[in-house]
């Protein structure tokens, strides 16, 4: 058996190989669903309804899915310039954190005046912990896949020590919770009594901003001449060490404001479980995404539509709730299965 | 280079065949590589495979030597057919195969590297003294003389040859398939490697000899195959076969040399004064280099691969900086080596490498054609890339400099070297440069190709360009430069006018011989200047 590569890439095959890759998922979990019990028609029938089958469940799976979409485009920014940020996560509690401490009453201004600002200091918080990363990465060849993981460490540790110290909400009943975001700060619900909130239209907007800026602008053209072959780009005379310095500072940036749109948009306040590993999960819906800002938004839709789906098939079916973890694994894992396959043909002989 | 006195081919007919390849057919996408190919070798016989880069000589010694599985047709040695698909299948047969680019361990001893892989992975004890014998044996036999405890980082280019030969006897071949063998050959060394051809054609083994050089081919083959686009399309006796005859049959059509007309050089343009660059990872050093490169000529760098060209390639590109010594460009003492820099001052450089340094494969044609003057204001205003203009200067280049098969928004990677290596001319020339930097513009290129970038070079040689042409092909270097220097050891020699210069001479300047110490040339020159 070899691997040869495809010539011409028929368009339907691009088309039908993630649907092939997410129906072959849900066929390999299946085995599992069976095993916890289940009869995994009906489990997977709860998990389609859960995650998409109302009004109330698609509030849930797109106000899930706003982070994700955040920390996606942050690691697929990154990604693309070939640099591996694997410290989103770090980033968004510190955006979370500045947030938390302008928002809980030091600043009061108009809520138009209000959240513009604390986007932008939010993404200036999460900006500035990749600074060092990409720094030491060009001056000293420092890998930032160590440096930007250890980052998660410490900044989850500062936060802890925070929330038990100067940033402790006394009403909080003794949790290790800050105050709740001033009213104005708070961003806007989309929909009467449902969790979706503007946090998303942020999102798609800078999905699609990126977007723009990647194909149009001089800055878009130099991030993918460094991305694609970084060796080319110096020799043709482009300023390689700044467009890393600005692609790591975007990157930082959009993690940030995730941390700034789940305080502000979802939970109110800064707790220790603010993000269930959003950042670690934004690799792989950017992954998913083959790196492209609008893939994102579909690829952060369908894991959220997952990990919602799953919880309430948990709930219904009393399959555990892991499963959840493990079918979006095995839907990456199948991703990239199905992207090898679009390239190459196997060739049996 | 003359036949030696022992003529091989003159020895007892020797009919019996070794080797039988039937009917290979392969196909990559939609390039045919080979072609329905019939050849046969016969026992004690040199059989040259004479073809231009990309004519499939390598993918059908690859796919003889099991790397690669034909699409359809036979192999048969000794008579027994032969498993395609697997180099240990081959290697059992006697098949042996020296690469073009060495396959060796540099970090181990030259016995290690030859016994490597000939021992069971599992077994607790290595023989090797009996290893170190049958070596020492073989190079007694064939005249490969090397210490079987030389660690092969320190060996010379030569030496790893003699290695690499050593590797495939050892493994007791009868036939050999030698791929460019002569490429990383100074001239001298040449002449001794076909000698050592030529002891082990009288030691009964068989030999296929791939090249693209036609006087090689006539002075070591006893019979010449000549594939093109594919196909074998000519095989005859190299007694009373000639060079044109060989061309031609490679070619397939004219390929018209460019004309070279006398010009007078005008002023300097470029000049380097005893420019020392300390070595680093894959940069060789230079020490006090001279040179002078002035309007309207073009001066030749020769050398041995590694001795010194990429670091001088390096430092005109502005990829690094003297660490003493000066660079003048225009009178003007250069201080800022930065690509950015150097095209500022209106160098032009064609890289060495296309696909790693001279294009960025997976943008487009239009993209690559701007990606050094992208910053210009027609092609950036206020941060936005003016995409119009930048489709309109690739399709300019495109036409103009004749880069066929793709369109402007395909990209670049899909490109064969050849019109990879004309965008690129068209890239550099369109910024109309008075100093082009070519670092080994020919090599990879077929015939005709090779002869469009000397054309384009001598053209902006009229147009009053300077211009610094590193290569390895002395005969490129002699048909299109107006001085020669040789670098060797990072020292770079004087430069000869290309009429009092010879092959061999430059041939004994590569390898470090000369008859005045280089020290007082380069001063000469330095005064001279």
């Amino acid at each position: 058996m070899r691997l040869e590569p495809r010539t011409k890439v028929p368009f339907v095959l691009v088309i039908l190989a993630p649907i092939a890759a997410i129906a072959a998922s849900f066929v390999l979990c299946a085995g599992l669903v069976a095993w916890s019990g289940a009869s995994v028609l009906e489990a997977y029938g709860l998990l389609l309804k859960g995650a998409l089958g109302s009004g109330f469940a698609l509030s849930e799976t797109f106000a899930r899915a706003t982070p994700l979409i955040f920390t996606g485009l942050a690691a697929a920014i990154a990604f693309k310039s070939r640099f591996w940020n694997i410290g989103a996560e770090g980033q968004l509690y510190a955006g979370a954190l500045i947030i938390t401490v302008l928002g809980t009453g030091m600043l009061d201004l108009h809520p138009g005046l209000m959240i513009p600002i604390l986007v932008v200091t939010s993404a200036v918080a999460g900006a500035l912990m990749l600074l060092g990363p990409v720094l030491l990465k060009i001056h000293f060849g420092v890998d930032e896949v160590v440096t930007t993981l250890l980052l998660n460490f410490i900044v989850l540790l500062l936060v802890s020590l925070l929330l038990e110290g100067p940033l402790k909400d006394p009403m909080g009943l003794g949790w290790p919770q800050a105050e709740p975001v001033i009213e104005a700060a708070e961003l806007p619900r989309l929909f009467q009594g449902l969790r979706l909130h503007s946090g998303l239209l942020l999102a798609l907007l800078f999905s699609v901003i990126f977007w723009i800026v990647s194909i149009r602008t001089t800055l878009g053209y130099e991030m993918r001449a460094v991305g694609f072959n970084q060796k080319a780009a110096r020799f043709a005379g482009m300023p390689v060490k700044r467009v890393m310095i600005i692609t790591a500072l975007i990157s930082g940036g959009i993690a940030g404001i995730a941390g700034f749109s789940e305080v502000a948009g979802m939970k109110g306040n800064l707790t220790l479980d603010l993000s269930p590993g959003f950042g670690y999960t934004g690799i792989v819906v950017a992954m998913l995404a083959q790196l492209h800002p609008l893939g994102v938004i579909i690829s952060a839709s369908f894991v959220a539509s997952i990990f919602v789906g799953a919880d309430a098939m948990s709930r219904s079916a009393g399959v555990p709730s892991y499963i959840a973890d493990v079918m979006v694994s095995v839907s990456l894992l199948c991703m990239l299965v199905s992207v090898l396959l679009v390239r190459f043909r196997i060739r049996w002989s | 280079m003359k036949r030696s006195e022992i003529d091989i081919s003159e020895k007892q007919p020797a009919s019996e065949v070794v080797l039988r390849l039937r009917g290979i057919t392969k196909v990559f996408g939609s390039l045919l590589a080979n072609d329905d190919i019939t050849l046969e070798l016969k026992s004690g016989e040199v059989l040259a495979l004479l073809g231009e880069n990309g004519a499939g000589k390598t993918t059908l010694m690859n796919i003889l030597f099991g790397h690669y599985v034909a699409d359809s047709g036979s192999i048969e040695v000794f008579g027994q057919s032969i498993q395609q698909g697997s180099p240990h299948a081959a290697i059992e047969l006697g098949i042996g195969m020296v690469h073009q680019h060495f396959t060796l361990a540099d970090n181990l001893s030259v016995l290690d590297n030859v016994m490597l892989g000939t021992e069971p992975l599992w077994s607790l004890s290595s023989n090797r003294r009996s290893g170190r014998l049958k070596l020492e044996e073989l190079g007694e036999r064939f005249g490969l003389q090397v210490n079987p405890n030389a660690c092969v980082a320190e060996l010379s280019i030569g030496e790893r040859q003699r290695v690499e030969i050593l590797k495939a006897l050892y493994r007791n071949a009868q036939i050999l398939i030698l791929d460019e063998p002569t490429a990383v050959l100074t001239p001298q060394e040449t002449e001794t490697f076909f000698e050592t051809l030529k002891k082990l054609v009288s030691g009964g083994l068989s030999l296929i000899f791939i090249s693209h050089k036609m006087q090689e081919v006539l002075a070591i083959s006893d019979r010449v195959a000549v594939l093109r686009d594919g196909r074998l399309v000519s095989e005859l006796k190299t007694l009373g076969a000639s060079e044109t005859e060989l061309a031609q049959a490679m070619v397939g059509r004219n390929i018209e040399l460019p004309e070279r007309k006398a010009l007078i050089a005008g002023e300097s343009v470029l000049k380097l004064k005893s420019v020392t660059v300390k070595a680093e990872e894959g940069r060789p050093a230079l020490s006090s280099v001279s040179l002078d490169i002035c309007v309207r000529e073009i001066v030749g760098i020769a050398g041995v691969s590694g001795n010194g060209q990429t670091t001088v390639a390096d430092l005109i590109s502005g990829l690094v900086e003297p660490q003493s010594g000066t660079v003048e460009l225009h009178g003007e003492v250069v201080n800022n080596f930065t690509p950015r820099n150097m095209l500022h001052k209106k160098v032009g450089r064609i890289p060495e490498d296309r696909h790693s340094q001279g294009v960025i494969g997976d943008m487009t044609l239009a993209e690559n054609s701007i990606s050094e003057c992208y910053q210009q204001p027609q092609f950036s205003s206020y941060g936005w890339q003016n995409q119009l203009n930048r489709q309109r200067f690739a399709e300019n280049v495109v036409s103009k400099f004749d880069v066929r098969g793709y369109s402007a928004n395909s990209p670049v990677r899909l490109l064969s070297g050849g019109n990879m290596q004309k965008l690129i001319l068209g890239r550099v020339l369109s910024g109309n440069p008075q100093l082009i930097l070519a670092n080994q513009p020919g090599r990879g290129l077929d015939v005709g190709a090779v002869a469009y970038v000397h054309e384009q070079l001598l053209a902006a040689r009229e147009n009053g360009a300077a211009i610094l042409l590193i290569s390895e092909d002395l005969e490129e270097l002699l048909q299109i430069a107006d001085r020669i220097a040789v670098i060797h050891r990072g020292r770079l020699s004087e430069s000869f006018p290309r009429e009092s210069i010879s092959i061999a001479e430059l041939g004994l300047l590569m390898t470090g011989q000369q008859k005045t110490p280089t020290t007082n040339n380069q001063s000469t020159e330095a005064n001279a200047s």
